[in-house]
Formats: C-alpha cells, structure tokens, sequence
C-alpha cells in the first residue's frame, strides 16, 4: 500500500467504518442505559425533579468553594484539556470544514495561531494528567488498564494533528493519515470505554440533581 | 460460585436501573469523590475512596450489562465476584461509609454516589458480608422492635419519670390525634429529655399528638445493613399504627436516618403512597413558629453553631428550618465552614455506630467536626439527631474539648413561655 492509497483507505472506508462505530455504539450505549428505567417514586414530593435535573446538569460546572480547594489541581487541569479539546476539534478550521462536508453545518473557525498554542496547551495539561495519574495515591488505586488506555486514544490524535499541520518527521500524506487512523481509533473504542462520559454525564446529572431535587435540596 | 454467592450476584443486579448504569458509564476515575469524604481526607488513605466501595456493583453492572464486560467475562479476563472479595469489601461499605452524601454533592460527572453505596448493601447482605454489630441491632429491631431491644415497658418507665419531671401528660394511643410521634430507641434510653420536650412545646402550641404503644421505634437498621425486605417490614409497622390511630401525619424524631427512612424510602418501601404525611420534628416545629404558636423567651447564651446531620439536611431537605427556630433561640449564632447542604459527617451515621470494628476509625475522621468547630471558636453544638449527638460527644471527649452538644427541640422546649 503506498502513501496515497493509505490516506484513501483511512479517508474513505476506514473512517466510514469507524463513524458507523461511533454513532452506532454511543446510541445503543444511551439506549441501554435508558432501557433499564427506574422505579417511580412513591414518597410525597417536596420539589421538581425536573428542574433540580437540569439544574445540576449546569450547576456542577462550578465546584462549590470546599470541593475547589481540596481538588484544585483536578479541576483546573481537567478544565484547561477539556476546553483545549473543544477548541482543538471543533474551532479549527480544517475540521469545521470536515464536519461542513460530512454533515451540512458549518461555524466560524478560531486563527490557526490560536488553535495551534490551545494544541500545545492541550497536550500538557494531558502530559500533566497523566502524571498525575501515575503520582497521585488516590489516582492510582483508581487506576485501571482503560484508565491509560483513554488517555492514550485521546493524545495520539492530538500529537499526530500537531505533527501533521507542522508538517514534521513524515511526508504530509502520511502524518495525515496517520492522524486520521488515531482519530477512528478512539471513535472506535469511544462507546465502549468511559470516554462515553462525554454523553452520559449529562444523564448521570439530571439523575443526581432530579433525585435530589425531589427530597428540596439543591445538589 | 456457592448458591449464596450467586443469590447476592442477582440481588446485586436486581439493583441496578438508568442512574446507575449511567453512574457506572460517566465515572472517569478523578478522584474528587476522595477529596468530599471525611474518611480519605482524614486519613489519607486511598482505599476510602467512596467509588471504590461501589466496586461489587460495579462488576456486576459491566459483567452483566456492558458488551466490554460480558466479552471480557468470555474472554477470562473479568475480575470474578467471589467471596474473598466480598469479605474484603465488607469494611469498605459498613465501616468506612456514613451513607452522608456528600461525594454525591461533588462528583464532576454527576454520580450520586451514596445511592450505589446503599445498593450495593443489598448486595453484601446477601451474601452474608456484613458486620456483627449491625446483623445484631437488624435482629433485635425485627425480633423486639428496637435496635436498642428496647420494649414498650421501658418507653413506659420513661413516660411515667417525665410526666412526673416535666408536668405535662404523655398521650399514648390516641385514636384521632394530629400527630403521630416516633421515638428512637437512643431517645428514649439516653435523651428521655426529648419525650419532655415535644410534651411541652405541643402543650404549648397545643397540639394534639400521640404516642403508639405498638410502634414507636422509628430508626429502620433495614435500610442501614440494606434489607429492603426487613426494611419494609419495619417501615409498615409504623404504617399500620398511623392508619388504626387515623393520623393526619407521623413525625420523624431528632434522627437522621429514621427519617430517610419513612420520609423517602417509606412509600417505597411498602409499595404504596401513604394516606398521611411525614414530617420531621424541625419541619413541624418550624411550621408552628410561622404560625406564631410558639412564644419563647431569652436567648441561649455563648457562641453557638448547628450540625447538620446528613439525612436530615443533604439528603432530606430540611435545611432552613433548624435555622429558622435557632434564630429565635441563640443571639451568637455561627455557621461552621461548609456548613448546611455541604456539611461534614459526623462520623457514625449509617449504621457505623453500631459497627465495632468502626470504632477507631470514627474517632479519627471525628478530627474533621472538630477542626469545623474549630475554625468558628464555637463554644455549644447544637444539632437534631441522637447519633450525632452520642458520637459528637463521644469525639469531643476523645480530643479532650468541653463543648456541650445540644438537642434543638429540647433547647426550644426550655425558652418556651410558661402558659398562664
């Protein structure tokens, strides 16, 4: 296979191959999920469990004081990656172009020079997590084989799109299909691993503030 | 796998529905849910984690569940349930573990973990991992009535030394009262004071209420060891009593979990909605403050703060309430440091104070209420569950500090006005 033919297969079949994947994996995922329903709640309700749902799903953006001086380090370093991968992904203007193609909707992109120093602000605070993970008591007795297994999936396509557009090492073709294979690499192991947080944090929210928002506490 | 094993394995999943398998789902493993927990931050140690003690739960939901966990099961390469295991959880899940809610409060993702907590006792009861202290309080309450093995005589002893101390009638099986009022066994053996308090304030505001001869125990060590069976059964007694005794409502004593109990869990429970209401002590003496039928006098003196026990405040929503009545009561009112829905445990809820092998361990995370008496100089506690108030006291003994701990009924019973 040369070059060429090799970023074809990952452009082509391969990422349709991991698109079906994806979309497919994450539905069933949410679909199982919901499936398993819970029972209703037969106590005298002392508030909504709507709205205290959708409350959390919003208010667990802000620690509340206590929690943000014990886990300081957690919080703005999983801040600073989450949002570095927002930008990363969806304000670059070679993906917006992707997803204009792929699906029909399209957005203004941020300057490529910004993108590309949230690129490198991205992978340290990864850099960092990682360490963290290895140094930390707590996150190792945490730790699983996903735990370093996540971590990767997610940096690799973050290491190889900065290779990529600075165009080191490797012929263009092929750090770009090298980027794109890491890509359907963690689209493919996406719904069956915890990157499925991504959607169902939003469940697991709207269930703690719901179940709290019955008994009148805002949790 | 023994017939046993396998028995706590299904109830294990009978328990799991969309809140957590989508818990399950969410968790990235941060670690914050660590940081929330009196048991790691006073300790240091890793394995208090309050995800961790889920773990039993969690292998079922992925072996069972997921299409990862059941190709891994295929595979070989699923970590087994077995028995070791379950005996190594046993401390994690009773010991170490106040059911207090507060990693729930904390968790990024959302996971409300204390309510995997309490399913995964399900689990562990069945399988017959569950400490000595708590299977005996679990007996004693289905066999006698109360954890304590307290019997109606006993309640009565205390009734008749009141009515003498105090001056006001005990109404006891009172068909057509307003209120049904329970007791916890700790109430009525060590805190009698209590029974005198809510004579007085519904003398007072008058208030018609009533004891029940045959079901005044309101703690439920079911939904402690996790026995939801056990739990219901506890729970209807006092159902039956509120319908014979036609009650318009049954109140909850000064105990945190009692009111979790048949509060929340109660219609659950037994399966069906109640034909009355259940309040707390707090809610229906505040509500009577709104009404204007309790007058008091003078203030409590020095500077005083509230502990919120956990099932009463965090995970029951009577939260202004305390405050409310306090402010009528104490001039030099101060709140701890994370005070209210984000309090600290005290230590031994959850069936913990009845756990032996526990009790190094709640003295110890016991350092955190008193590093948040601490910050504030507070000079009296005030707070409104008998747990509490025996640990508190137990710890502040333990650190040598000469704070009194304070029952909020009582204190109000003693500034009421005097009826002409």
């Amino acid at each position: 296979m040369t070059e060429i033919e090799f970023l074809s297969w990952v452009r082509g079949p391969g990422f349709q191959i991991a698109s079906v994947i994806f979309v497919f994996g994450v539905i069933v995922r949410l679909f199982e999920i919901l499936m398993l329903g819970r029972k209703a709640n037969l106590a005298e309700a002392n508030g909504s469990e709507m709205s205290g749902g959708v409350r959390t799903i919003f208010s667990r953006m802000a620690p509340e004081s206590d929690t943000f001086k014990r886990s300081r380090f957690t919080i703005v370093v999983g801040y600073i990656f989450h949002i570095g991968l927002f930008i990363v992904i969806f304000l670059f203007a070679p993906h917006i172009l992707l997803i204009t193609e792929v699906t029909g909707v399209g957005w203004s992109a941020l300057p490529t020079p910004i993108v590309d120093m949230a690129a490198v602000i991205t992978m340290i605070a990864l850099a960092a997590v990682l360490l963290h993970r290895v140094k930390d008591p707590v996150m190792q007795y945490l730790a699983r084989m996903e735990d370093y297994l996540v971590w990767l999936v997610t940096f690799l396509p973050m290491v190889t799109g900065y290779l990529a557009f600075h165009r080191m090492g490797l012929p263009a073709p092929s750090l770009l299909a090298l980027h794109i294979l890491s890509i359907e690499l963690l689209m493919v192991l996406f719904p069956f691993t915890k990157l499925m947080h991504a959607f169902t944090f939003i469940l697991s929210r709207w269930y703690n503030g719901a179940i709290a928002g019955y008994k009148g506490v805002r949790s | 796998m023994s017939a046993r094993l396998e028995q706590a394995v299904h109830a294990l999943k009978e328990q799991i529905d969309a809140p957590v398998a989508s818990f399950l789902s969410s968790c990235v493993h941060c670690g914050m849910c660590a940081d929330a927990c009196l048991f790691y931050t006073e300790t240091g140690d890793p394995k208090y984690t309050p995800i961790v003690k889920v773990e039993p739960l969690r292998r079922v939901w992925e072996q069972e569940f997921t299409f990862m966990g059941q190709l891994k099961k295929k595979l070989g390469l699923a970590k087994p349930i077995t028995d070791e295991f379950l005996a190594e959880w046993e401390s994690k899940v009773y010991d170490s573990c106040t059911m207090c809610g507060r990693c729930s409060m904390v968790c990024p993702v959302g996971n409300d973990i204390t309510y995997m907590i309490r399913k995964t006792r399900e689990g562990m009861a069945v399988s017959g991992h569950v400490p000595e202290g708590l299977v005996g309080a679990t007996t004693r309450a289905v066999t006698i009535g109360s954890p304590m093995g307290v019997k109606f005589p006993a309640l009565q002893a205390q009734i008749k030394h009141v009515e003498k101390d105090y001056g006001f009638k005990v109404p006891v099986d009172v068909e057509g009262a307003e209120y049904l009022c329970m007791l916890s066994s700790m109430e009525i053996m060590n805190f009698p004071e209590y029974i005198g308090a809510i004579a007085k304030i519904f003398d007072h505001a008058g208030v018609s209420w009533t004891l029940s001869s045959k079901a005044f125990e309101a703690t439920n060590s079911g939904i402690q060891i996790g026995v939801s069976d056990i739990a219901s059964e506890l729970v209807q007694r006092i159902v039956s009593e509120a319908e014979r005794l036609k009650v318009k409502a049954v109140i909850s004593p000064e105990c945190g979990h009692a009111y979790t109990a048949i509060r929340w869990e109660g219609p659950n429970l037994v399966g069906k909605k109640f034909g009355f209401k259940v309040r707390h002590i707090l809610e229906v003496l505040d509500e009577l403050r709104k009404e204007g039928r309790l007058v008091t006098e003078g203030m409590e003196e020095g500077r005083l703060t509230y502990h919120d026990p956990c099932q009463i405040g965090r995970r029951g929503g009577v939260l202004e309430q305390p405050r409310n009545l306090i402010n009528m009561l104490v001039s030099d009112y101060v709140e701890m440091p994370d005070g209210g829905k984000m309090n600290w445990c005290c230590g031994a809820g959850g069936g913990v104070s009845t756990i032996e092998s526990a009790d190094e361990v709640r003295l110890k995370v016991f350092q955190r209420k008193k590093d948040q008496m601490e910050a504030v100089d507070a000079e009296g506690l005030i707070s409104a569950c008998s747990n509490c108030r025996i640990h508190i006291e137990d710890g502040l003994e333990e650190y040598h500090m000469d704070i009194p701990v304070l029952s909020l009924t009582e204190t109000l019973a003693e500034h009421l006005v005097d009826k002409e």
